[in-house]
């Protein structure tokens, strides 16, 4: 394959940005929207042939005896630290950077389409366009990078990007300070991401130029995957804290994935994200940019293998997260709020696949990479569902002016499309057969099942809670008691216009097949195929708990009845926490507000002005003083001069005789 | 004499003096023209200079200075006016000739006393000129002074506020940093002659390295702590938020623009070069205060309520970054402190030219006061946040990669107090972003605070024409920083080389 497609899926989505945000202004809506799309199904059309080039061809660069090579298309030097540490922007095509050309392009394809419909009558319609341009070419730049620190640089250009479109309307302050959170907090995370890249190249860097890491530049993905015993080698048995400086530097770029992927106690900006334009939610906030975390351990996955503490970290913020995430959805009001939450918890899901997923034989129990192809295998089909039931979930908005499910209810005989797809969304999330979410979820189980048998009970449990609190939204918002006002209402709720449908029924359509793509062929943690078997016990178990928490919700909620509120007022205390999501927003604005702001950056301030100003502002004063009075001696009378003549001369003769004393 | 380039950088701006005194007192054609004639003559001059620089360096011409020149001024004390630039001096008369070109437009409508304005600012320029291609001690100092003085009667005459009190209190704290300076300066040329007949060139300084090592620890103490004045090294730093906050628009860009500059090019080229080993025995001192610079100027800043303070202490926090990188006496992280100074004069000069602007037709500096207006004036609101997004390091601009190289140069530097403080400064990223998404939330986002300036008008041309050219030179560097980061490298290599003979 030539370099000319690559070079174009990054300078695509790029110029359009350019071209969108500068000449948006004077761009009508039809121009600026047409061009967007069809900017988007070229891209699409063009990551569709490098990753169907990729899977299929069957080229020697590609696949040498059935084993899935990496290849780095191009490399170039932008910036060179020292010889050693050179980050260069590159193309890197495996498995999974090729999946998520897929991903990318499919979902922002599709949220552009759907967008014509959605955003017609908001105003900076032009500028929309021009953020979800610069989100594609970030993300894009994020998922090819071939080495830590061009993924670095566009991991903060995804950041921004997400920081634009959250704040999208700019005039409501919910959005401006959920997009500032936003940054924030990630920035906060990357602060991290940064400090493990610091310390993982300063060891890669420090070792022989001719040595096996001397290869290429100490960023490069390529050349530190390929030899992880060496990379912990260079470390030279360096210790922190009793840990080795590998795991600590493995964990803290774990933690910049933490910061993007939501994982507890950096979850915060999510749900206040959901600020943003619906469409931009499906896009970022849930097929996206948000697995950037999962996509980078991933990525770095020899390396967190060989520091299996690492994992284990891992493992447990995750297993953690998803089931603090599972718990808050179930007492949410938003739609798009239980939907973030649902997010959350399903890529803690993905975590904890890839944290079980190391491949060294522990005790004489060689596990495989299963735990890797699984938890890419649910990114891909979470992508696809998530992204359909957000979609679906700004039709319901668009149709009823409200994030509430209160304002919902008995919307079925309304918005029949809607209706089936978001079905068809929370049967896959479910986890039911034979929606896709059945098969990624059954893999990653059997994988969390392999490594210990808490995590894959623990994680059944949460997938129990998942069917249950995804099947409550959609018997309140499809089910329970129709809201009256619809009848009096001018404008009856109603299916959303085409452009907006079209995407729903395709979204629907992939998540019905997915399960079925032979997807352990595709994408393994070392590029050998691996052929999926669906593990009977397992499959067995979550279809088990999946339908039994369907049934639950059906009981509760497909009508009207007074049982949740019944049951709401027996636990008052839980309820309130988990509707409030156990208070973490509290928290953090307490330690931001009063301890940071109030007592920190105030007593700076304040120091500044009245301790360090106030010495200079001393002297000058001091000064001043003196000179007043000492001016006093110049006062132009005879007597005065006479009087310190006299003084003086006394004084002289004083000092002079006890001298020469 | 003037077939040597450099003289010109100095005889432009006399004669822009010249032109402009030669100008009716209130003919704004007349004084504009000359302004905009030197000062796209300063820039082509500039942009010819680096790539003959270039050029030059690629046929491999590898003298440590080029286009020297050395002419005799004043025999008994044996002062020259020597000059000779390397990389980084090259790079800082690029920078000060766009902020001077980019300045001329954004004070377009100066008033009161237009053609006075001008001239002080034109002595200004030229004091920061013959400053950068000095290489003789004494006529480097000469142009330093020059630079500083007419910022007296620039903020006394024309600033906003509580200016006479502002102008005395920078004027003096200079001053004051200038007298060590003065102190330094003489030890050095002293010490370092021979037979009574002090040496003043940089690089015969440098190549004798005679000078006493227990001399040198006082020496540096007096020159850095003196350049480190005007580098707003703390706990030095406080004329720069009054007097920033007080000055006129064009004073403030070239101020922080440039002059600041001077600071810390005069902290690597004299104090580090000359004096190498006090510098790597007394570095960690100024680590010390650099260090608390960083965080201590990005805490202030998230408090303040006038843009010009926001901006003047976030300019504490930036140039601490340079000193700080310079200090750490690698090559990467002083190319880091270089970059990082390029960098933060395009973006404060960026800063300061919106402020002024948007000064200009809200009439207040309080971001309580002001709200939404992107609705308003989207042209200067997005370029409001371009250069937001610069300073907090967005990846494509030039602040990241200046200080990313200085993070990965500091963090060579393995010892357990290089790396508490590097890992300080990194924290710095973080706060920065609080700060700036603060006055971005506050001031361009958000529902109109006030309903008079609804019927406010968007930037006008050379308005316009002022910005771009900053925001084309800020992303320039963010996108394409290897030939500069190669230039500035090399231009290192005797620094560092006097830096490992002195360990």
């Amino acid at each position: 394959m030539g370099i000319t497609l690559p070079i174009l899926i990054l300078a695509l989505p790029f110029t359009m940005f350019l071209i969108l945000g500068i000449g948006g202004v004077k761009m009508s809506r039809k121009l600026a929207g047409t061009l967007g799309i069809l900017a988007n199904g070229a891209l699409a059309v063009m990551a569709y042939i490098v990753a169907f080039t990729y899977f299929f061809s069957g080229e020697a660069q590609f696949i040498l005896d059935g084993v899935r090579q990496q290849v780095q298309l191009f490399d170039v030097t932008w910036l060179a630290f020292t010889e050693r540490m050179v980050v260069n922007i590159g193309f890197l095509l495996d498995p999974i950077s090729a999946m998520m050309l897929v991903v990318i392009t499919t979902i922002s394809f599709m949220v552009h389409l759907y967008s014509w419909g959605y955003m017609e009558h908001e105003p900076g319609f032009q500028r929309y366009y021009a953020f979800l341009a610069l989100f594609t070419f970030s993300m894009l730049g994020l998922v090819v990078a071939t080495n830590i620190f061009q993924m670095y640089i566009f991991w903060e250009l995804v950041g921004v990007s997400s920081y634009l479109l959250i704040g999208f309307f700019y005039k409501l302050p919910s959005a401006v300070s959920a997009s500032k959170k936003a940054f924030i907090v990630t920035r906060f995370a990357d602060l991290f991401m940064l400090i493990g890249i610091l310390v993982l190249s300063y060891y890669v860097s420090h070792t022989p130029a001719d040595g096996p890491l001397g290869g290429a530049s100490a960023f490069n993905f390529m050349m530190l995957n390929a030899q992880p015993t060496n990379v912990l080698a260079s470390t030279l048995g360096a210790t922190f804290l009793s840990g080795s400086v590998l795991t600590w530097a493995m964990i803290l770029i774990f933690v910049g994935g933490m910061g993007k992927s939501a994982m507890l106690p950096l979850h915060i900006w999510l749900p206040d994200a959901m600020e943003g334009p619906t469409p931009v939610s499906a896009l970022i906030h849930a097929a996206t940019m948000v697995v950037a975390g999962v996509y980078l351990v991933a990525r770095f996955f020899p390396l967190y293998c060989i520091v299996p503490d690492s994992l284990t970290f891992i493992t447990v913020v995750g297993a953690i997260t998803a089931f603090y995430a599972a718990v808050v959805a179930c007492a949410q009001i938003d739609i798009k709020r239980i939907l973030a939450f649902s997010t959350i918890s399903q890529i803690a899901f993905m975590m904890v696949a890839l944290g079980c997923a190391y491949n060294e034989p522990i005790e004489g129990v060689h596990y495989s990479g299963l735990g890797y192809m699984a938890g890419m295998f649910h990114l891909f089909t979470h992508a696809m569902f998530k992204a359909l039931l957000f979609l679906g979930a700004g039709a319901l908005i668009h149709a009823v002016h409200s994030n509430d499910y209160t304002k919902m209810g008995g919307l079925r005989k309304y918005m029949p499309i809607t209706h089936i797809t978001f079905l068809i969304g929370c049967l896959a999330i479910a986890g039911i057969w034979p929606f896709s979410g059945f098969f990624s979820k059954d893999e990653m189980l059997a994988a969390m099942f392999n490594r210990h048998w808490f995590w894959g009970a623990w994680m059944t449990m949460v997938a129990g809670l998942t069917a249950f609190y995804m099947f409550r939204m959609y018997y309140l918002v499809f089910w329970w008691e129709e809201n009256p006002e619809y009848k009096t209402s001018h404008h009856k709720p109603h299916d959303a216009p085409w452009q907006m449908s079209l995407p729903l029924i395709i979204l629907a359509a992939v998540s019905c097949v997915a399960g079925f793509i032979p997807f352990g062929e595709l994408v393994t943690y070392n590029g050998e195929p691996y052929h999926i078997h669906i593990e009977a016990p397992v499959a067995a178990t979550s279809l088990t708990v999946a339908v039994l928490a369907i049934g639950l919700a059906t009981a509760m909620y497909v009508k009207k009845n007074p049982w949740p509120t019944r049951l709401k007022n027996m636990f008052p205390a839980l309820w309130q926490a988990a509707h409030r999501r156990f208070y973490w927003d509290e928290i953090y604005m307490f330690i931001t507000h009063n301890i940071i702001f109030n007592i920190i950056c105030r007593g700076i301030a304040w120091f500044d002005r009245h301790i360090i100003d106030g010495a200079m502002d001393g002297m000058a004063a001091v000064t001043n003083w003196c000179s007043v009075r000492i001016k006093g001696m110049q006062s132009g009378t005879v007597t005065a001069y006479v009087r310190w003549y006299f003084i003086g001369a006394v004084l002289l003769a004083a000092i002079t005789w006890i001298c020469l004393l | 004499m003037f077939s040597n380039l450099l003289i010109w950088f100095v005889i432009v701006p006399i004669i822009m003096m010249a032109g402009l005194a030669c100008c009716g007192n209130s003919n704004m054609k007349a004084i504009r023209a000359v302004m905009v004639t030197c000062s796209t003559v300063l820039l082509g001059m500039a942009i010819w200079l680096v790539c003959e620089f270039l050029r030059l360096r690629g046929a491999g011409d590898t003298s440590e200075m080029l286009f020297q020149g050395s002419w005799m001024w004043y025999e008994p004390l044996n002062i020259h006016l020597a000059v000779g630039v390397d990389g980084i001096s090259v790079l800082m008369l690029l920078l000060s000739a766009i902020i001077v070109f980019a300045g001329t437009f954004a004070s377009w409508k100066i008033s009161p006393l237009p053609k006075n304005f001008f001239l002080w600012f034109a002595l200004l320029s030229t004091g920061v000129f013959g400053f950068f291609i000095s290489i003789d001690m004494f006529t480097m100092f000469m142009f330093y002074e020059v630079a500083l003085i007419p910022m007296y009667l620039l903020i006394g005459v024309w600033g906003t506020g509580r200016k006479e009190y502002s102008a005395m209190k920078l004027t003096l704290m200079l001053m004051g940093g200038s007298a060590f300076l003065m102190l330094g300066l003489l030890g050095i040329a002293w010490h370092s002659g021979s037979a009574g007949v002090p040496e003043w060139n940089i690089l015969q300084i440098a190549h004798n390295n005679s000078i006493d090592p227990s001399w040198q620890n006082l020496l540096f103490c007096f020159t850095f702590v003196g350049f480190g004045v005007l580098g707003a090294m703390f706990p030095f730093h406080t004329w720069s938020p009054d007097g920033h906050a007080c000055a006129p628009t064009a004073v403030s860009m070239l101020h922080a623009g440039v002059l600041m500059k001077l600071g810390g090019y005069g902290c690597f080229r004299i104090a580090i070069y000359l004096l190498p080993s006090a510098a790597q025995e007394l570095s960690w001192i100024f680590i010390i205060l650099t260090g608390i610079s960083i965080v201590y100027g990005a805490f202030s800043a998230c408090v303040q309520t006038d843009l010009k303070y926001i901006n003047a202490y976030s300019s504490v926090s930036h140039c601490g970054m340079v000193l700080f990188a310079i200090l750490m006496l690698n090559q990467t992280a002083m190319t880091g402190g270089i970059l990082q100074m390029l960098s933060h004069g395009l973006m404060t000069a960026l800063f300061f030219a919106l402020i002024g602007m948007i000064y200009g037709r809200t009439h207040t500096r309080d971001i309580r006061q002001m709200g939404g207006l992107m609705k308003i004036m989207p042209y200067l609101g997005v370029c409001y946040m371009i250069a937001g997004f610069a300073s907090l390091g967005l990846p494509g601009m030039s602040g990241f990669v200046a200080e990313m190289t200085i993070f990965f140069g500091a963090f060579e530097d393995s010892d357990l107090f290089h790396r508490i403080f590097v890992i300080a400064a990194t924290c710095s990223i973080v706060i920065t972003a609080v700060y700036i998404l603060r006055v971005v939330g506050k001031l361009i986002l958000g529902p109109v605070q006030d309903e008079h300036h609804l019927s406010l008008t968007d930037a006008s041309w050379w308005e316009r024409l002022s910005t771009v050219t900053l925001i084309v030179c800020l992303a320039g560097i963010g996108f394409f920083p290897n030939w500069i980061n190669e230039t500035i490298q090399n231009s290192f290599v005797p620094i560092v080389n006097a830096l490992q003979a002195a360990i």
